[in-house]
């Protein structure tokens, strides 16, 4: 029996097992990503107390200080949660079972999809959510990048070195990213920026030849020739598998108040998984640590019971 | 067994010529996920010892020739060998229970 089961391990999930580990709670994180979406960035620059870190390494760290504090790690993807009498038993998909006084939901987010009927015969094999992984198989070939955040300005920033043509499809009719990126992109001649327009088609047979691009009006529709598309146009959260236990938002966000307490006694969640606004690294981390001081007054109470 | 480190001159020789299926995890260091990984392919290799199996791991970024002929536009990529042949693919970070899952698949 763990005092702590935490599920996630980016950011948010590993900072509650340090705080938790270091006030001796018997913990346990299970993640399917360690690192979360963290270890994508290939460069940390707002991390404070580093000038610069890659997200793996950062991740790295992190991972290894929970360890080495006590905490228990496992690389296994949770498929289920049931309480019975304030106990909480989370099963794995490969049918493995773990008992906790308590739990941290900090499981994050996972890219969002474009929602085109090929794109998931294409992964792997033209369709990639990670820029920085993929960017150098695309050397002198034309790529699409989907999305106006910063990520897709950093993907078509990343990609422009590789590619020999780039092109920023965005649906809206300007960036959300930061004015200083956008700057950058409208630099480079290799960069065609494509407002007001959705990615309506994927051609090819074994890997993509091109897109279909429509503008939002129905005005114009265009075919690009490019064999990569890098899909960047933000994240979801996939919490149906506790919908039946704490309250979401709708956008299937766990619900957390200041406290990171759910709506259940006993079940804390923090990070990109809740409704905290701002979905950063640092800020991820700082909700674990709250979310960790708050199980730890928990079991203080339930032990003394 | 540990893994084995295959590069473009080796490939032929330990994985196409192999006499057990091979496992073979397509990585490169800008890749965070690939490095994240790392580990868990470790585990999995330290658990298939002494299994008719082989778990190997190719830098993309040193052994390109050998990550372009097998196609390789995304990582992680982990693909399975078995006579010469790729019998099964899968992209992206996967947890260590769904690799040995499908590699055992390939034991028999």
């Amino acid at each position: 029996m763990y005092d702590l089961i935490i599920i996630g391990g980016g950011p948010a999930g590993l900072t509650a097992a340090i705080y938790a580990a270091r006030r001796a709670v018997r913990t346990l994180v299970l993640a399917r990503e360690f690192g979360g979406q963290a270890v994508y960035a290939s460069k940390v620059e707002n991390f404070p107390g580093f000038d610069m870190i890659s997200g793996y390494e950062l991740m790295e760290k992190m991972k290894a200080q929970a360890e080495r504090l006590g905490a228990e790690v496992k690389s296994v993807e949770t498929k289920e949660i049931k309480k019975e009498n304030d106990i909480f038993s989370v099963r794995d998909k490969d049918g493995n079972s773990y008992e906790g006084k308590s739990l941290i939901l900090s499981f994050g987010a996972v890219p969002r999809k474009l929602g085109l009927p090929n794109e998931d015969k294409f992964r792997g094999n033209g369709i990639s959510y990670c820029a920085t992984c993929d960017a150098p198989f695309y050397k002198n070939k034309n790529v699409a990048v989907i999305g106006g955040g910063n990520a897709a300005l950093d993907a078509a920033l990343l990609l422009a070195k590789f590619a020999k043509q780039v092109y920023l499809v965005h649906r809206r009719d300007e960036f959300k990213g930061e004015a200083v990126r956008v700057d950058d992109v409208k630099k480079l001649s290799n960069i065609e920026i494509i407002l007001n327009s959705e990615v309506k088609e994927i051609k090819g047979e074994k890997n993509i030849t091109g897109v279909k691009v429509v503008r939002n009006d129905n005005s114009e529709s265009r075919d690009l020739e490019v064999n990569g598309i890098f899909v960047e146009i933000g994240h979801i959260v996939e919490s149906e598998f506790i919908s039946k236990m704490v309250t979401l938002d709708r956008r299937r966000q766990i619900i957390v108040n200041d406290k990171n307490e759910t709506n259940v006694p006993g079940v804390f969640a923090a990070g990109d998984a809740t409704t905290v606004p701002y979905k950063q690294i640092i800020i991820a981390a700082g909700e674990g640590a709250k979310a960790a001081l708050s199980t730890y007054s928990y079991l203080q109470k339930i032990n003394s019971k | 067994m540990p893994e084995i480190t295959l590069n473009d001159q080796n490939f032929e020789n330990e994985v196409l010529k192999s006499e057990v299926p091979v496992l073979v995890d397509f990585w490169a260091p800008w890749c965070g996920p690939c490095k994240m990984m790392g580990p868990i392919v470790d585990e999995v290799a330290k658990e298939m010892e002494g299994k008719p199996i082989k778990v190997a791991k190719l830098n993309v970024d040193e052994s390109t020739a050998t990550a372009e002929k097998y196609n390789v536009m995304s990582i992680p990529t982990f693909k399975i060998f078995k006579g010469g042949e790729v019998v099964d693919e899968f992209v992206g970070v996967q947890t260590k229970e769904e690799i040995i899952k499908k590699l055992e698949k390939f034991i028999g």
